[in-house]
């Protein structure tokens, strides 16, 4: 361990509280988004008890509709979006970059705080009442019927948007201005690509949002008619709005996600990424046709038949790309030299499961299938697949995969990789089901279900207790290792990213000197300066410990 | 406060510190273009719905009040670009007079705002008020107005707020720039506040023919 790095740099509650160093505020982030996800998670374990019976076991109907809404609430906007780029970019895209931090690091501050009050507004609406609209706010049931806290959880996510936009813009600036010399952008990180692709979203699409519901919440306090159609408004233009942006936030979920997969892959499989430029182009692509696909959620609201079939062709092209990556995933992997630890067990899950939920997007794509399966827990497996398989399992890959340089020690890893596998096995038993009972006709957001469900609803319910199981297990062993696991030294995996080249944990300027970028990336061919021939030997560079 | 043309600690070059907060202005303004473009949606959907209500609706603004603040506003960009080329130029003076022109012209129109706000108070014109459009309007008529006076209040109040904000970083401009911080090295501020305040008038100049030139002509 070197002797002196960001963590020990300076002492104390301020220290915390008021830093603008961007790994801080990343363990700031981390730290309040896991209580996010926690929030979120006993939500749904309630959802899943209460659905083992047909008559439901625990709650009562109104009830129940808080329980899936406030789990979408918390899971959407204070865990999933924030997860990956406020987490792990905040705390790598500088150092990926060679830089000393972001563009604006006050802004970076200033962005955690507007979360905490965005989220200190939503747990407000949480615990006075609960919300019940559903996640999507949907007009005019949130804007005159519900009688549930709305205002306080719009005014939230409306507070909390503007974290994301500032998150976004300070990525983006980074990126173009704050790069080391020889680092040009073809030789960038795919992660960096991929953050840089979320950015453009977070920046065009969050105001979007942040105003649909601004409007939504002056409609429900002084009476306003924008979206209620007893007063003349539209409630489909605010599906339109809505959509408008939160068909992007699930490519705002996903593309940071497989920016993680790209950077694991090639190093446990010791191989150059096959198709550098075309994952790097896939990423932005993404976020662009993300843009013009938001009406495939609204295939039943009597939309004009041409342009559901303009938006159904649209959101297949976004399949495009999404197979582009797969693809090259795959490819890097053939001849290469495999090794599976934890964070490549979660890069493997995270292709199956990524490709079962992209595929399952296809259908729900297609007009004519979409009418059977919309609204049905196919649409609901499909979404976890993509969020939870995908987003997740990245999100928890990556976590381990940059522990060793987050924290400067590794965590156990016979013990690891058994809670990866329980992970990918408890989230199929819970999801896979879903498919069935959506295929079946089993609607969702529904608080009973007719007995012939049963048997699946139970395997889902016992898949969720061992997929609870799969993410207590992490979250134990890394707290853990905190004090008690191996020093990892700079480069434990060996890989070729700079972060691998500084410290763990790195100082608080990241580097002693600007580094110089003369190499590609991902060459793990040409560089034996890393010692990357020795795989498995962690290379203790400044090791006094 | 630091010291005029500071090198803040992330940078290697003053250029570089310069050209990132441009950058990042201008990325901030697409987000907001993004941010009044869900209003001038609904604007256009509702319009488009009820064209002749907006036409109604939209007559009984106070059309010259409207049109003395576009032009007040107008002369405030104007004066605004001049106090850029002043820090640019180094006249330091200059710049001060110009910086205070700016915020009181955008105080005017604040002010204007505010009587035109009053009329509408006035004729029972505020949306979930006591609201009603006129003394024996029908129950349609009086919702589909609503509509109206909805998203312009919520239009107008909207970029009346930027405005407020950009008044307040105009004090903290002058405060500055009395004490002789920005130079032709270092004016970044200048140019970046320079940019939201036309960015604000720009969408004035959307605001005005869409809600007070409906059919007048």
């Amino acid at each position: 361990m070197p002797r002196e790095h960001y963590l020990n740099a300076t002492y104390g509650i301020r220290s915390w509280l008021l830093t603008t160093d961007h790994k801080r505020i990343a363990l700031l982030y981390l730290v309040s988004v896991t209580f996010f996800f926690f929030v979120g998670g006993a939500f749904a374990t309630m959802i899943r008890i209460h659905l083992l019976t047909p008559t439901g076991l625990l709650v009562t109907p109104e009830t129940y509709n808080k329980l899936f809404t406030m789990h979408g609430v918390a899971m959407i906007f204070f865990f999933l979006i924030p997860s990956i780029p406020a987490v792990l970019g905040n705390f790598l895209l500088p150092i990926m970059i060679g830089a000393k931090d972001l563009a604006f690091p006050r802004i970076n501050l200033l962005s955690w705080y507007i979360y905490l009050v965005g989220g200190g507004f939503v747990l407000y609406s949480f615990s006075t009442g609960g919300l019940d609209t559903g996640w999507t706010f949907y007009t005019p049931l949130s804007s005159v019927y519900s009688n549930s806290a709305v205002t306080p959880a719009v005014i939230g996510v409306f507070i909390n948007g503007f974290s994301s936009i500032l998150t976004g813009l300070n990525f983006i600036v980074t990126v173009h201005t704050m790069r080391a010399p020889g680092m040009t952008w073809f030789r960038l990180p795919l992660f960096v690509w991929a953050q840089y692709a979320t950015s453009i979203i977070f920046i065009l699409g969050t105001p979007v949002i942040a105003i649909t519901l601004l409007l939504a919440g002056l409609e429900r306090m002084f009476h306003l008619g924008f979206f209620n159609p007893a007063l003349g408004g539209d409630p489909i233009l605010f599906q339109h709005l809505f959509w408008f942006y939160s068909h992007p936030a699930v490519y705002i979920m996903i593309l940071p996600a497989m920016g993680v997969i790209s950077e694991i892959i090639p190093t446990f499989a010791r191989k150059p990424i096959f198709g550098y430029s075309f994952i790097a182009g896939s990423s932005i692509a993404i976020a662009v046709i993300g843009f013009f696909v938001w009406a495939h959620h609204m295939f039943l609201t009597g939309q004009s038949t041409y342009s559901a079939l303009a938006f159904s062709l649209l959101s297949y092209l976004v399949a495009i790309p999404s197979a582009v990556k797969v693809f090259n995933w795959t490819s890097t992997l053939y001849k290469g030299s495999i090794s599976y630890d934890t964070p490549m067990l979660y890069a493997l899950g995270f292709i199956g499961l990524f490709l079962i939920g992209g595929l399952t997007g296809l259908f729900l794509a297609c007009l004519g299938l979409d009418i059977h399966i919309h609204d049905t827990y196919f649409v609901v497996a499909h979404f976890h697949y993509i969020m939870v398989g995908g987003a997740v399992m990245g999100y928890v890959g990556g976590l381990h995969f940059w522990w060793p340089k987050i924290t400067g020690k590794l965590y156990p890893e016979a013990l690891a990789r058994i809670a990866a596998v329980v992970l990918f096995i408890g989230f199929n038993l819970t999801f896979f089901p879903q498919f069935l009972l959506g295929y079946l006709g089993m609607p969702r957001r529904y608080h009973s279900y007719p007995p012939e469900f049963q048997v699946l609803n139970v395997m889902s319910t016992a898949g969720a207790s061992i997929l609870a199981l799969g993410y207590l297990l992490p979250m134990i062993y890394l707290t853990w290792s905190m004090r008690y696991g191996r020093v990892a030294g700079r480069n434990p995996w060996p890989a070729t990213g700079l972060e691998w080249q500084t410290d763990s944990p790195p100082l608080t300027e990241n580097f002693e000197v600007t580094p110089e970028v003369t190499w590609e990336p991902y060459d793990y061919e040409n560089r034996p300066d890393l010692g990357l021939a020795i795989k498995g030997t962690p290379t203790l560079a400044h090791g006094d410990d | 406060m630091h010291r005029t043309g500071e090198l803040f600690g992330q940078y290697k070059t003053m250029e570089q510190q310069r050209e990132t907060a441009s950058l990042g202005m201008w990325i901030f303004l697409s987000t907001e273009v993004l941010f009044f473009g869900g209003m001038f949606m609904t604007y256009t959907l509702n319009r488009s719905t009820y064209p002749d209500i907006f036409s109604e609706a939209s007559k009984t603004i106070t059309l010259w009040l409207g049109a003395v603040n576009t032009i007040v506003l107008i002369a405030s960009s104007l004066t605004m670009a001049m106090a850029v080329w002043s820090s640019q130029a180094g006249k330091k003076k200059l710049l001060t007079i110009f910086l205070i022109a700016t915020l009181v012209l955008g105080c005017v129109f604040l002010g204007i705002k505010g009587v035109e706000y009053h009329q509408k108070y006035v004729e029972h014109h505020i949306p979930g008020w006591n609201y009603q459009f006129e003394a024996n309007a029908d129950v349609a008529t009086n919702a589909h107005t609503q509509l109206f006076f909805s998203l312009y209040f919520a239009m107008t109040g909207l970029h009346a707020l930027h405005m407020i904000v950009g008044a307040g970083l105009l004090i903290w401009l002058i405060k500055e720039s009395m004490r002789g911080r920005f130079t032709p090295a270092y004016n970044t501020p200048v140019e970046n506040i320079g940019l939201y305040w036309h960015f604000v008038d720009i969408v004035w100049i959307f605001l005005f023919p869409l809600l007070y030139l409906i059919d007048r002509h």
